[in-house]
């Protein structure tokens, strides 16, 4: 529910990004949301068609990369990937993981842009 | 026609987490403790603050309490009754407080200082998704869970109860008539979030309601 607010900021941070490439088209923006961070991919592609209207990013594509749960496992001694979201224990030896190492990230990766060549007189 | 990848790496609620940063910052300064209340509309997050704050106030704590909802004060009325300042907070929509809107309502609140605070209380729009994802800079987040709700909340909202620090479970007075299994709530919320604090209360009975007192006495103790 709170997607559109988190595109209307992309799309903020990107705009603001791409005026030091004067002319250039936005075609790509790629996002990593962690699996973890209470966003819906659906939900956000839905909110970019309507938020990108009338700006720079209009027309371009929204890609989102899913980053998953990583927990720090005492008993292992190591980072462990957890399976899913409904048990956070280690997969390992099965002991609970209390230590989030990844999987929150809400960011901006990179974004691909067509500049317009220069012309020379 | 060149084609240019542009690496940006930015957070996209940075703002929001560089004002939280601020506030976590001015709280611990003043050595107020900050909580942030969360979970779904309807769990009883007012009726538990409302008899939090009338009995700390009673202990001789300063307790104050921000209050976020769409729109109405009815919850900001309700919870003045305990004669501590209470503020709402109208989102006008938003489904979640940010830490701009908790900044901006501390700083104009007319005759309350963060630092004439031992305890700050936020209740959050009921909401158990978008909330999760804003810091309002507090040092402990809880989250309540009622036994009208159902036993498998936790599994259904992993991101809210992931990110808590403590659980309340609400309306325990109920349990029975309502066939809410105890067991499965608490390993639930362990599988979740193994080892967070869990309190079983009713502000009609008075079950666990010491035991929460104890704990906000404990963690404002070990945090100043």
């Amino acid at each position: 529910m709170h997607e559109l607010s988190i595109i209307s900021s992309v799309v903020d941070t990107v705009t603001e990004s791409v005026a030091s490439y004067p002319g250039a088209r936005v075609v790509e923006v790629r996002l990593r949301v962690g699996a973890l961070a209470s966003v819906v991919e659906d939900s956000l592609q839905f909110c970019y068609g309507i938020a990108t209207e009338g700006t720079v990013l209009e027309g371009s594509r929204l890609v989102v990369n899913v980053v998953p749960v990583v927990m720090h496992c005492a008993g292992c001694g190591q980072d462990v990937e957890m399976a899913g979201l409904q048990s956070f224990r280690c997969p390992q030896c099965g002991e609970p993981c209390f230590d989030l190492r990844q999987g929150r990230e809400l960011e901006i990766d990179a974004i691909e842009i067509e500049e317009a060549d220069e012309v020379t007189a | 026609m060149t084609t240019r990848i542009v690496e940006l790496r930015r957070g996209i609620l940075k703002k929001n987490d560089e004002l939280a940063a601020g506030l976590r910052a001015s709280y611990g300064a003043a050595g107020v403790l900050v909580l942030n209340l969360v979970s779904s509309p309807g769990t009883g997050k007012t009726a538990f603050l409302e008899w939090t704050l009338t009995e700390m106030r009673k202990r001789g704590a300063r307790v104050a309490a921000l209050v976020g909802d769409l729109e109405t004060d009815n919850d900001a009325r309700r919870l003045a009754a305990s004669g501590a300042p209470v503020r709402q907070i109208k989102t006008h929509g938003i489904c979640h407080l940010d830490a701009e809107m908790v900044g901006k309502h501390l700083a104009d609140w007319q005759g309350v200082e963060l630092a004439g605070l031992d305890y700050l209380f936020i209740e959050n729009v009921g909401n158990l998704v978008c909330p999760s994802s804003y810091d309002l800079g507090e040092a402990i987040r809880v989250v309540l869970l009622s036994v009208t709700e159902g036993e498998d909340k936790p599994l259904k909202y992993p991101t809210m109860f992931n990110s808590a620090d403590a659980a309340v479970i609400t309306k325990m007075d109920l349990a029975v008539p309502c066939g809410f299994d105890r067991f499965a709530a608490l390993k639930n919320i362990n599988e979740i979030r193994p080892g967070m604090r869990i309190f079983e209360t009713s502000v009609k009975s008075g079950i666990g309601l010491e035991e929460w007192l104890g704990y906000l006495g404990e963690q404002r103790k070990e945090r100043s």
